[in-house]
């Protein structure tokens, strides 16, 4: 499945096309849930370079390899007027010390309320829906969470501060989101006795070194509802590099924690993502 | 994870320290014949954009590039007086939208990277003209 999207990256790739309007770099990268944002927070900002009345296609594969797991996330998105996104993704989630594989289904929707990311004083902000549905659930399950399926609701806030910080541009983002989650979804929702969402927290920072290279870091609060194993926070260190409006590049060092019961897992990320 | 945030934020200081004594934006924009260069440099864009340039269609460009000169040179700190209107007055009736500002945006942007004007000059200049966004669009 990866390894198809990136061939087709590239074929496509290879014929930059007019895509969209908007500066370089305002579409952010694709998090692994497929919305637009960093690695692992969605950001208030529209993925693509669609302005007013344009329309953008994007679709992105990452991969994040950490001590004893692998995600994998692959999906499309399609946004319109710099105000709507919409967006799809698949995760394929590997115990790879433990044996096994856990999938969901994201499916996610964003709408800008206020605010140009660039232009005005008022930060952009957004409100995003995010629907996860599990695909293996038995082992989910097994640990304590409840459902199978679970929706997100996020509010993100975003802005650049031009010239902020030796000439370089700043960019700064907030997000609130409600979550029943386990894991992001990947340990399924709520447990046995709680199903109601929870306030996290996540903020991201990226300074922009030149017009195409963005170097940022990112932390998302993570809730802890399952008895069998702790749940920590995420962090990351990321680099991300906009070769074209069509493509960019988006690399980072991550610490998801301890994660079913296996400690501190580190790694890296790796996102390419092509936008039209 | 610890040395690359140490990593990081050396990366940042060498960035922050590089730039000492700094020349004024006016001066790092190639004063007058800078300026000049930069504008026509945009009104060719402009000129080739044809999703903008309709707008264009009724203005004597001849005093639009005397006032953009006057305007950049006032803004960057150089010896000039701009001596248009307003940009509430001189945008009002044209109707522009986000994507004609952002448009113009790049056509700057590219022009500012293809004289070779310094990244951080480019933010200096892209951060003055910013706040002039609600002025500009939806008249
Ligand atoms: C910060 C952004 C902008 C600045 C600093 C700016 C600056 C100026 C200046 C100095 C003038 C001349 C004023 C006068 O005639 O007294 C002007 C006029 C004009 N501007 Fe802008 N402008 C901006 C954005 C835009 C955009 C986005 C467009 C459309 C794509 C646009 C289209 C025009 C047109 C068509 C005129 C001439 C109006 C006429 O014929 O009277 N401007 N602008």
């Amino acid at each position: 499945m990866n390894n198809l999207m990136m061939c087709v990256f590239f074929t496509v790739l290879a014929l930059p096309v007019q895509a969209g309007s908007r500066v370089l770099a305002t579409g952010g990268a694709t998090t692994i849930e497929g919305s637009a944002g960093g690695g692992i927070v969605p950001w208030a900002v529209i993925n693509g370079y669609g302005s007013d009345d344009e329309w953008s296609v994007q679709a992105f594969g990452s991969r994040v390899g950490v001590d004893d797991f692998t995600l994998h996330s692959a999906g499309v998105g399609l946004s319109f007027d710099n105000r709507w996104e919409l967006s799809y993704a698949r995760q394929q989630f590997k115990l790879d010390t433990i044996g096994g594989q856990l999938r969901q289904d994201i499916v996610g929707v964003k709408y800008r309320l206020a605010g140009q990311l660039l232009y005005t004083s008022l930060p952009q902000i957004s409100l995003g829906l995010q629907y996860k549905r599990h695909l293996d659930f038995e082992l989910p399950s097994l640990v304590g969470a409840y459902s199978r399926s679970g929706v997100d609701l996020y509010l993100a806030a975003s802005k650049v501060w031009l010239d902020a910080i030796a000439g370089r541009n700043l960019l700064l983002n907030g997000t609130i989101r409600a979550t029943q989650a386990n894991q992001t979804g990947l340990l399924g929702f709520g447990n046995t006795d709680q199903q109601r969402h929870q306030l996290m927290f996540e903020g991201s920072a990226a300074l922009l070194l030149t017009h195409n290279l963005a170097v940022g870091v990112e932390f998302r609060q993570k809730p802890n509802r399952l008895a069998f194993a702790d749940e920590q926070h995420w962090r990351d260190v990321f680099v991300a590099w906009f070769v074209n409006a069509n493509l960019s590049v988006t690399a980072a060092y991550v610490d998801l924690g301890d994660i079913a019961g296996l400690p501190s897992q580190q790694g890296w990320y790796l996102s390419l993502e092509g936008s039209w | 994870m610890k040395s690359l945030l140490i990593l990081l934020s050396m990366a940042l200081l060498l960035v922050a320290c590089n730039q000492t004594p700094k020349p004024n934006l006016y001066q790092q924009l190639g004063e007058e014949a800078g300026i000049t260069a930069l504008t026509d440099h945009l009104l060719h864009q402009i000129e080739h954009d044809p999703l903008i340039v309709h707008h264009f269609r009724d203005t004597d460009i001849p005093r639009f590039r005397r006032l953009l000169i006057e305007q950049l040179c006032e803004l960057s700190g150089g010896p000039c007086v701009y001596s248009g209107a307003t940009m509430e007055e001189s945008h009002t009736g044209l109707n522009l939208n986000t994507r004609d500002f952002d448009r113009l945006v790049n056509h700057l942007i590219s022009a500012m990277q293809q004289q070779g004007i310094p990244y951080g000059a480019q933010n200096q200049l892209l951060a003055l003209l910013a706040p002039m966004y609600p002025e500009v669009i939806g008249r």
